[in-house]
């Protein structure tokens, strides 16, 4: 059994909304290990984004405590959390948050610029199987095109977890599709552990375990016998 | 009446915009406040100055002869026109207070005190009026009691026709003819110069001139022509000795006054235009973004069957808000700047009652000018807006495209990084939104420049006149011509390392129906004391058997090189002579005529006899030698360039540190409101874009660059733009102040641009400091779950 990369005991969290408060997190108790891959299900409003931006340094905490590998995560500084989120963790968006003014290799530069040993850009662009579109423009790409330009920019720094937050939500059958192959081939081949939220019950079976969030706790957990690959999964 | 929601939506609108808003409004308000703050003042000047004239009954005439007699009056009175008529005895005399050295001179006026004088009447400040009769009792001019921090009952003696006379000084007053007291150049002389009233028959008596005058005064009725009652007074004055007369616009306070209150003219009109122009470029660009970021909302609105002249309504008010706010500012300030502008110079110019006038006028001029300039801003965008169709509008706007840099695609891409190509390229794809906010810092900075190189000027202006041109330490006047042996017994005083004399004869020049009252100078062949200089200081001499004039005095009479002028001398023979223009210089102070020295003798028909002396004089010895001088009848004015030029500095100093301090306020507003506004607009458009690269780990400080480094560049480009518009704007102002007198040259010092492009950089690094804050709370969760 390998060292937990993520263990998180008791997380809360409360955003004051105006007048009322609003329990993103109720108690959540979470241990990932590296080479995971996890799905995260669940209802708008359970709590998942909330989870997924607490483990990759956006936000913290209300009580309870969250550590990656060595690092305290609960109670670091902004630029302590800015330069863990530099350093270990890929994120990758619903709406890809692509650079406009930069090209597909410059967008994925932008971060092996500030990372400690990163690939290379046309390394990381041919993982995602864009290398020969590394001087257009984001206006210039399709959708799924896009997102995996940023999955490229998210995987090129090496980081130890990348972090997808519904990566298929705006996109067509066929290229989400397209784009899970992406994350699983990543997952399998580089060993980097992902997780990914999703709407999308059907995704689960490509995971190594499902987390089911409701009302802010964890209400289920599965470890599908079988992890099927993206080509076997339909919605 | 209820409130519509459209209102509210403008009142919300405005609200969470109200940095912006209140910025715009300042630098609508500066626009504002300069127009109204320099134009009321002049109107107030214009009109304090009337009014002192009409209660003090000033004259509309000056003459004055050598010695007319008194019954010549009449026949003045006579003359068609003319309403009143008043002579007096006025002479010039050196003057000594104990305890200073530097002599002083002393204008001698002869007053009836028992009877107000009917002209140019005076204003009792202090102390009380000379008893009737008195003998050495005097009222001094206010100016000159301040400037030498005089009390009343001071002695001091005055050398009258060769005899030392004590006089007490019993009250101050205040004359409309000396407003502005000067011996005769274009620059205050307030220590070196008093205007002493004392009793008419006292005076007389000393200078021989009992039933004689030899200075008189007229007011003429309404619709009399000015030159033809001049005309007629020089023919009647001529055979005593007339030195020829000028209406009101010719008497030296009321045209030094009245240059002055036009320079306010100049920079109401100018310096605020500009303002008003930034302030609209700023309004034109937040109104575009305000307008695209509710793309949305307008669709809404569309949609819910909103008409288009609704919504462009509701945007104009918007507009209109913003306006208000600033003209309301910007009145406020005007008023507060004019009446504090009003108060500084009926000091200085010693009005005796303090009228500050705002003039509705101004007030609805300058909103109307600001709401139209604000309105042909907005109305761009929202041209824009009333076009799109509500389906359209509720679209999200397609996605920015952007290329290669033209650097990169004429292939020099390599030594860029991303960073860089992000600042390079959006600066790229809104070349027009990065030209205006340019513009509007090098605006700022030009109007800085515009404003405040005038202290280098007058520096380089002073420095040339008084090192350059004027050579003489000392310069002497001779109370009558004296043979120019006298040169000698000059160069034996004590101290004198070199002497060299001149001589001048007041002359009326004509040519065709203009003319001009000034001087025939008559200069040495050689002389070094007094040159003749160009503004580009380049040495001029009179050529033989002709005359050389100021280029603006040949403007003036409109007359050319080789042209022929028609001379009127007015002293000693009277000479009537034709003279050839030889020349025209283009000399940076006074309205000049040269000859040389033994031509003018020739032409005066006189002998080798001079009027002035420079002397160039030992410092050390400087005290003893102008002791001796005061000991010397002959020489009747004794002036020491120094104390000229300490006096100049003094007042100029105090003005340009006014206006230096009122116009860097100015500038660093717009600076500021261009800078902050760019950098707000910019913040919103690309919060998305920023918020996303601090979730893939880029620091607040790497974020920071990305924005900021963008306005970095335009203020690195706006400055030496500015520099450029600053110096093109100094030309004009230039060009556009009254300069009859003294032309003053385009110089500007580095240490003004230095200053300018230091206040705009200034401007930028506090504006960065304002919106950094805001990309430090940058809401990175947010942006993970929506759409740019």
């Amino acid at each position: 059994m390998t060292e937990p990369l993520f263990q998180a005991r008791a997380l809360t969290k409360v955003y004051r909304m105006g007048e009322s408060e609003v329990h993103a997190l109720r108690g959540v108790d979470l241990e990932i290990r590296a080479g995971e891959f996890i799905v995260l299900l669940g209802p708008s409003g359970s709590g998942k984004s909330t989870l997924l931006n607490i483990l990759g340094g956006l936000d913290t905490p209300t009580t309870g405590d969250v550590r990656f590998l060595e690092h305290q995560l609960t109670g670091a500084s902004e630029a302590e959390l800015t330069r863990f989120r530099r350093e270990h963790v890929g994120f990758v968006f619903q709406f890809y948050n692509l650079i406009p003014s930069l090209t597909t290799r410059e967008n994925v530069e932008l971060v092996t610029d500030i990372a400690a040993a990163p690939m290379r850009a046309d390394e990381a662009l041919a993982w995602v199987g864009l290398a020969e579109r590394l001087d257009h423009f984001p206006s210039q790409l399709s959708g799924g095109e896009q997102q995996r330009v940023a999955i490229a920019r998210a995987i090129a720094k090496r980081p130890q977890v990348l972090l997808c937050d519904e990566p298929t939500g705006a996109l067509d059958y066929e290229t989400g599709k397209l784009v899970l192959e992406v994350i699983a081939k990543i997952n399998a081949e580089l060993g980097t552990t992902a997780m990914v939220i999703t709407h999308n019950a059907a995704i689960s079976g490509m995971a190594d375990r499902v987390l089911r969030l409701g009302n802010g706790k964890i209400v289920g957990e599965e470890r599908p016998a079988r992890k099927l690959t993206p080509a076997e999964i339909s919605w | 009446m209820k409130f519509s929601s459209l209102n509210r939506k403008l009142l919300r609108d405005l609200w969470s915009l109200k940095t912006q808003v209140v910025s715009i409004a300042l630098v609508i308000a500066c626009g504002i406040g300069g127009f109204i703050g320099s134009l009321s003042t002049y109107s107030s000047l214009v009109w304090s100055r009337a009014h002192y004239y009409d209660t003090a009954r000033f004259a509309h005439v000056f003459a004055t002869a050598k010695r007319a007699p008194g019954s010549l009056a009449e026949k003045i009175r006579a003359l068609p026109g003319v309403a009143e008529v008043e002579t007096r005895v006025v002479r010039d005399a050196q003057l000594s207070i104990p305890g200073v050295v530097p002599p002083m001179i002393a204008r001698l006026i002869g007053v009836d005190f028992a009877r107000p004088p009917g002209m140019n009447r005076l204003t009792l400040k202090q102390g009380r009026w000379p008893a009737p009769g008195a003998k050495g009792e005097v009222v001094v001019n206010q100016r000159f009691l301040e400037a030498r921090d005089l009390k009343l009952g001071q002695h001091m003696n005055v050398l009258l026709n060769g005899k030392l006379e004590r006089l007490t000084l019993v009250g101050t007053v205040l004359s409309p003819e000396y407003i502005y007291a000067t011996r005769g150049g274009g620059m205050p002389d307030d220590e070196w110069f008093a205007v002493l009233w004392t009793d008419a028959r006292a005076l007389a008596a000393a200078f021989n001139m009992e039933g004689a005058f030899n200075s008189v005064l007229l007011r003429l009725q309404r619709g009399t022509s000015t030159e033809a009652t001049v005309e007629a007074l020089d023919a009647l004055l001529e055979p005593y000795g007339g030195f020829g007369a000028v209406g009101r616009e010719e008497q030296v306070s009321d045209k030094i006054l009245t240059q002055e209150i036009s320079q306010q003219r100049v920079f109401g009109t100018v310096l605020p235009a500009i303002f008003l122009a930034v302030a609209a470029f700023i309004l034109n660009v937040v109104l575009h973004r305000q307008v695209n970021a509710q793309r949305g909302e307008i669709a809404a609105l569309k949609a819910l069957g909103y008409e288009d002249r609704a919504i462009a309504w509701h945007y104009l008010k918007f507009a209109s808000a913003i306006v208000l706010l600033g003209v309301a500012i910007g009145v406020w300030l005007g008023h507060w700047m004019g009446n504090a502008m009003t108060g500084l110079y009926t000091d200085f110019f010693h009005f005796p009652e303090f009228h500050y006038r705002l003039e509705p006028w101004l007030v609805l001029a300058g909103a109307g000018a600001a709401l139209a300039a604000a309105f042909g801003g907005a109305l761009a965008a929202i041209r824009g807006v009333v076009r799109l169709r509500a389906a359209e509008a509720l679209r999200a706007p397609a996605p920015a495209a952007f290329r290669p840099l033209l650097l990169e695609r004429l292939g020099y891409a390599g030594a860029l990084t991303p960073a860089q190509r992000m600042i390079m390229r959006n600066l790229e794809r809104k070349p027009l939104r990065a030209a205006i906010t340019v513009a509007g810092i090098a605006g700022s900075v030009a109007i800085l420049i515009a404003g405040t190189f005038w202290g280098d000027a007058i520096e380089w202006f002073m420095d040339v006149q008084f090192n350059q041109v004027q050579r003489a330490q000392v310069n002497i006047g001779f109370a009558e011509a004296v043979p120019r042996e006298a040169l000698w017994s000059l160069e034996r005083l004590p101290g004198v390392k070199q002497a060299e004399v001149a001589r001048a004869i007041p002359v009326r020049l004509r040519a065709g129906h203009r003319s001009y009252r000034t001087a025939l100078n008559g200069l040495a062949d050689g002389a070094e004391l007094q040159r003749i200089l160009d503004a580009d200081l380049r040495q001029a001499q009179p050529a033989p058997g002709g005359v050389l004039l100021t280029t603006r005095l040949a403007e003036r009479l409109d007359v050319a090189p080789g042209d022929m002028l028609f001379a009127e001398l007015l002293e000693g023979k009277r000479v009537k002579a034709a003279l050839r223009v030889t020349g025209t210089v283009r000399e940076l102070a006074g309205m000049n005529a040269w000859m040389r020295l033994d031509d003018l003798n020739r032409l005066a028909r006189e002998g080798p006899v001079a009027s002035s002396a420079g002397l160039l004089v030992d410092r050390a010895s400087e005290g003893a030698l102008l002791e001796r001088l005061k000991q010397m009848p002959a020489a009747a004015v004794v002036i020491v360039n120094r104390t000229l030029v300490d006096t100049f500095r003094e007042t100029s100093a105090k003005n340009v540190l006014f206006f230096t301090a009122i116009l860097s306020a100015f500038a660093a507003t717009i600076a500021v409101g261009v800078v902050y506004n760019s950098a707000r607009i910019q913040l919103a458009e690309r919060a998305w874009e920023l918020a996303s690269l601090r979730v893939l780990g880029f620091t607040r400080g790497e974020v920071s660059v990305l924005l900021l480094g963008e306005l970095a560049l335009e203020i690195a480009a706006a400055i030496p733009l500015g520099f450029a518009a600053g110096y093109g704007l100094a030309a004009l102002l230039l060009a556009l102040m009254p300069h009859e007198m003294i032309e003053f040259p385009l110089i500007i010092a580095p240490r003004t641009y230095l200053y300018s492009g230091a206040v705009a950089a200034a401007a930028g690094v506090v504006s960065a400091l304002i919106v950094r804050n805001r990309i430090d709370n940058l809401d990175m969760v947010g942006v993970l779950k929506t759409r740019e």
